[in-house]
Parts: structure tokens; sequence; C-alpha cells
């Protein structure tokens, strides 16, 4: 009962009237950055990072976990009643959503999306209580060569498995891991890629970076691409859910829940697999197949149900092990350098009441976040009518003044320009910015792990793979890296054969990260047709938020 | 003879559609109907969507009313686009709906109809609602 003892003291802590307060303000903007398409908790969490240096780290994580559950809710209101998604793990939601929306029952899809979201984050909360302690006691074990085989899985895993092409994505990381790169050499001392000036001897400062990547890049973007017809909302009262609704709705969320946490939690995760996969698995299992296409409310509870399930597993590696696998977690971690606190497996030890008030507030957060977000529903929608022109000059405000409050020098404002630059191109040209974030966040201290093992094994590059766990890692990411190729050649020998069988019926960790939804999940339902995973989305390109990535079919 | 209406899909907007309607009988004129967005927010409300568009011109149809809807979105505000269409068409008379602003509502945002009263190179019919 030692959990549930420090769950309650985190409880303790997450109730008091100030944190209380963090939390409130943290899901009411979440929910409002998740409404905006183009903003997301990810540049959110980063603008605010500066603002919440005054404030106790406790009450600072809060907040962000308030936004990061927040931006999950806010996302399904913008996909069902406009069929542009506020988020990139709503973009399912907006494919039967819509549909349901444009029948007149707006008020039934927001109702399954926000209390399955409730259900999906409570339950997915609970496991995150319970498994986090586990892979705690599993990870202290590890040594310097297993993480660094964690660590390159996941940035691996990340680039190659998401995003729409793999040579973007890599080309990202690279950009990343080179930003991380700047600075003095930790072991030597020397300077790197500083130029000679001395104001970069100390690396760019994270926030610097993904403020100027994801607030910068994407104001930048928006000026580019400013003026567009103006949508229509579709108008909706108060939220409800008649008695059949509550029926067709209650096992999709569990089965959402199931696909989303193991996703998240996974180095592969994020949100994006499990809503697709739920959404297939909802169309093969339902009663009322015929509806699928003209607004079935499963396709709905499914999905939504999954991202919030996957927003607490993504949740897992990052508290237990210091492994962001989205893009927000890697804000939140780099918070945590911020602050002092050195995430990894130590961080339940030494920061335990920290993490269990974190935990706590997550389900605070949750009730919170129904209860806004159920009667308010439609006043969100009015959010969309805000001019774009305010509410960027407002951000590129707070950006720039975050940038600056850093370090109080107006060299971080050039170099704010120049990666909010970066950012605009990376946009222009298709680039997924995650792994640029990750490269840079887990870079440093991937370069870390390696040093400590070569240091250990006396330069002998034998000692990478001197742990068990580390060559099964490598194994998984050898597979990960040969995936296409053998998919196509598998292809090839049995053309028309199911290849994957039902991904919630394999066990084996292994093959979990190499699901591309690509191959996997159009397999599931029909065959014939490999090349339809692009058109999964209803929804035009420009309109998914950047600050994620999609995963559309990648042309071979 | 042209007449040039700025249409948005409120009770002001109606009522001056109304009066435009009225006022092209009349004078057996052309209409020239035209609703404007900034462009610039995801939604906005006064932007006439494909069911009031269709509404409008199967009602001037029946009202054997000569008319070109126009809905342009460039960045430019309501003013500017009604005025420039009335020079286009070299209108005879421009319809505009008013509705009540607060002095300093009009302070901040400014006043659409006022620049047109004060800009416009022909006779403004201003109406209100019901």
């Amino acid at each position: 009962m030692d959990v549930f003892s420090s769950l309650m003291d985190g409880f303790a802590t997450a109730l008091t009237p100030m944190n209380f307060l963090y939390a409130v303000i943290g899901v009411v903007l979440g929910t409002a950055v998740g409404v905006l398409p183009g903003l997301g908790p990810a540049m959110t969490v980063a603008l605010l990072l500066p603002v919440t240096y005054a404030l106790e780290p406790t009450s600072a994580f809060i907040m962000f976990a308030g936004i990061y559950y927040g931006g999950m809710y806010g996302g399904s209101t913008t996909s069902i009643l406009l069929n542009t998604p506020g988020e990139s793990s709503s973009v399912v939601t907006a494919i039967e959503g819509n549909k349901m929306a444009k029948a007149g029952r707006a008020a039934q899809a927001l109702a399954t999306a926000a209390i399955g979201s409730f259900v999906a984050g409570t339950i997915g909360t609970t496991l995150l209580a319970v498994c986090a302690p586990i892979v705690v006691d599993f990870a202290v074990s590890l040594g310097a060569p297993s993480y660094f085989a964690i660590m390159v899985l996941a940035l691996l895993a990340v680039t190659a498995v998401l995003g729409s092409s793999r040579l973007r994505g890599f080309a990202s990381l690279g950009l990343g891991l080179a930003i991380g790169l700047v600075g003095l050499d930790v072991v030597t001392g020397q300077a790197r890629l500083t130029f000679g000036v001395p104001l970069l001897a100390d690396g760019l400062d994270i926030v610097v970076v993904a403020v100027a990547i994801f607030a910068v890049g994407e104001a930048l973007w928006v000026a580019a691409h400013l003026r567009r017809n103006p949508l229509q909302v579709i108008p909706v009262g108060r939220p409800w859910m008649g008695k059949q609704d509550w029926k067709r709705s209650w096992k999709p969320w569990l089965r959402g829940t199931a696909f989303g946490f193991p996703f998240g939690a996974l180095p592969a995760g994020g949100a994006e697999i499990p809503t697709f996969l739920s959404y297939v698995t909802e169309k093969r299992l339902s009663k009322h197949p015929e509806e699928f296409g003209k607004g079935a409310i499963e396709g709905v509870a499914g999905p939504e149900a999954a991202n919030n399930a996957a927003a607490a597993g993504t949740l897992t590696p990052m508290l237990a092990l210091g492994l962001p696998t989205n893009a927000t977690a890697a804000v939140m971690l780099a918070a945590f350098t911020q602050y002092g606190i050195q995430p990894g497996p130590q961080l339940f030890e030494s920061e335990g009441p920290l993490v269990w008030a974190l935990i706590a507030s997550l389900f605070i957060g949750n009730l919170l976040l129904l209860i806004i977000n159920l009667p308010l529903a439609p006043m969100w929608a009015k959010l969309l009518q805000i001019p774009r022109p305010y509410l960027y000059a407002g951000i590129l405000f707070f950006a720039t003044l975050g940038a600056y409050s850093v370090n109080l020098q107006a060299f971080d404002l050039v170099l704010l320009l120049a990666l909010g630059a970066l950012g605009f191109m990376m946009r222009r040209f298709g680039l997924p910015v995650l792994p640029l974030i990750l490269g840079v966040i887990l870079g440093p201290r991937l370069e870390k792990q390696l040093r400590q093992t070569l240091q250990l094994s006396a330069g002998d590059p034998a000692g990478l793979w001197s742990e068990p766990i580390a060559v099964t890692v490598y194994i998984i990411v050898a597979l990960i890296l040969l995936w296409p190729l053998l998919f196509k050649l598998i292809r090839r020998s049995r053309p028309a054969v199911a290849v994957q069988p039902s991904v919630a019926d394999q066990p084996s960790v292994a093959d979990q990260p190499g699901q591309r939804p690509d191959s996997s999940a159009p397999g599931t339902h029909h065959t014939t047709d490999d090349g339809d995973a692009g058109h999964r989305s209803t929804v035009p390109h420009d309109t998914v938020p950047h600050d994620s990535i999609q995963h559309d079919k990648e042309k071979p | 003879m042209t007449i040039v209406v700025g249409y948005v899909p409120t009770p002001e907007g109606e009522a001056a559609f109304d009066q435009a309607i009225k006022e092209a009988r009349k004078a057996q004129s052309k209409l020239v109907v035209i609703n404007s967005s900034r462009g610039d927010a995801l939604v906005d409300k006064r932007y006439a969507g494909e069911a009031e568009i269709e509404g409008i011109d199967q009602r001037l149809g029946k009202e054997g009313i000569e008319h070109i809807i126009l809905q342009p979105v460039r960045g430019h505000d309501a003013a500017n686009e009604v005025l420039e269409a009335a020079e286009a068409h070299q209108a005879d008379l421009i319809v505009i709906g008013l509705r009540r602003r607060s002095p300093v509502g009009k302070l901040i945002m400014g006043s659409t109809s006022q620049r047109i009263l004060l800009e416009a190179d022909c006779p403004v019919l201003a109406v209100k609602a019901g």
C-alpha cells in the first residue's frame, strides 16, 4: 500500500488552494490551446516555462500537467464542430465526429468525447500510478549502456515510425542533435560548434530553442498563410447522451484505453497510432458498421479515449526513466532540468512528493476537465473567432519576453529569431518538429551515457553491448530500421495475405514499435489497398497542427 | 443603374438586404450583394455560409432582380470592400445596416458604417433592424 499512501500524500499537496488554482489555470489554458489549431500544449508549456520560474516546482508541474491533459480534451471540440483537428491526436476523431455533428448529433459526439476522455484519463492515470514505480524498480538496475540503447531506441523510433518521411525525420533529428551539441564538451571542456562566440559556450538554452521552434516558427508560418475562407461552426447546445449512446460508447472507451496506454508508454508511442488503431478496431467490431463514415458514435468514443490514455501512458517513461516520447513530455522534461531536478529513475526517490502531487493533480485535472468541457464546449468553440493576428501577436510577445528572461541577454533574442526562421523553414519543407526537439533535449543526455559507457570500458566499443538489456534493445532498433524492407519482402512473397494480426494480441514489445500505421492498420481491415493510410484524415494538411507529427503513408 | 448592399447574417444585415430589394425593384436596377471577411480568424460569424448565400440567390431570382453576389476574402475590412465594389460597379446607391455602438466600442474598433457614410461617392441608405 506504499503507492496508495504516497498518492494520498500527493492529493494532500495537490489540493492546497494554491496548487488547486494552478490546476484550474492549467486545464483552462490547456483546453484553450487544444481547441485552437496550430497551438499545442508543447508550445504553451515552453512559453510558460520562464514565467513559472518564480513558482514552486510542484505548482508549475501541476499547471503543466493540466495543460497537457487539457490539450487532449480541447482537440476533440474543434475536430467535431469544425472538422479541423486542434491536435494531431484528434485527427481520427474528426472522421466520425464531424459527420455526427453534421447529422445534428454534435451534442452526443462532444459528450462521448468528453466522458470517454475522462474515463480513459482516470484509468490511464491509475495505471501510471501503479506502473511507474514498477518501471522505476526495473530501471534502477540499468547501467549506462542500457540507458544509451534505450535512448537510441526512443530517438530512432520517434523519427522512423512516426512522421511522413523517414528522410525528413532523420534530417530533423540531425538538426536537433547538432543544436544539442553547441557549447562546451562536458568531459574535456572543449568548445564545440561555438564559432568563437563566447556567448554560445554555455550552449543554447532549451527554452529559447523550444519557444523559437514552436511559437516563433508557427507564428511565421501562420503569417505566411494568413488568409483563408472562414469555416462554419456547427451550432450545438449542451452536450448530452441518450441511453443508446451510453450503451454504444462504454466498450469503445475501454478498448480505446487499452490501446492508448501501452502505446503512449512505448518509446515510439504518441497518441496518433492508438487513436487510429482504436478507430479501425471499432469499425470492425461495431454492430452498426453501416454507420461508419456517416457518423458512428463508436468512432468518436474509441479514439478520444485512446488519446487521453496515451497521454497518461506517455508520462510513465517520462517520470520513471526520464525518457520523453512526445513534444509536450520533452518540454516538461526540460522543465525538470530548468528547476535543477534530475530526471530519471532517481526522480521518484529524490522528488517523491512532487511526482505524487503531479500524479494526483492528473486525477483532479481530469475531473475539472470533464466539468469545464461538458457544459461549456460551445463556448470554447467561440475562441475560434479570435482574429489570428491578435493571437499570434500575443504569442510572439510572450515568446520574446520568455526568451529574454531566461538569461537576460539580448543575444538570446537573435537566437530566437534565427531558430524561429529554422522552425518556419521546417514547416515549409514538411520536416517534423518532434525529432528536433527530442534531439535537442535527449542529445546531451545520450552523449553523457555514451561517454560514461566508454569511460567504464576504457574506450572499448564492446562496452556498449555489455548488458543483456542493451543487446535486446539494439535488436529492436535493428527491427525498426529494417521493418519497411522486411515488410516489402513479405508482401512480395505473399501478395494478398493479411500480414498483421490484431495488435492487441501481440504480447511482444519488440514488434510493437514496428507497427507502422500505414502497414498494420489498413492491413487489418482491407489488405488490397495499402496506400490509403494517407486518406484516413478528411482534413487538409495545412490545418493539422505542426508542433506534432502526422504520420501519413510514406510513399515508397 | 446599380445598387450595392453590404450583407451580414445579422438582423441589421437582413434589414439592409430587405430594403435593398425594395429599392432595386422600384428602380429596376441591378443589385450587387457584398459579404466579406478579413479571413484572419478561423471562424467568422459575419461571413455567410453556403446555405445563406444560396437562400439570397434564390430569393433574388424569385424577385426577378439582376444580381451579383460577392464574397471577397482579401484581408481588407468590410468598409473597404463595400466602397471598392461601389466604385467598380459604378453604384448609384449603397445600402447598409446600422447597429447600435457604444462610443468606446467605436473608438477602439472604428465603425464600418461611419466610414462608408463618409467616404462613399454616391448616396448611402442606412437601415436599422426591426
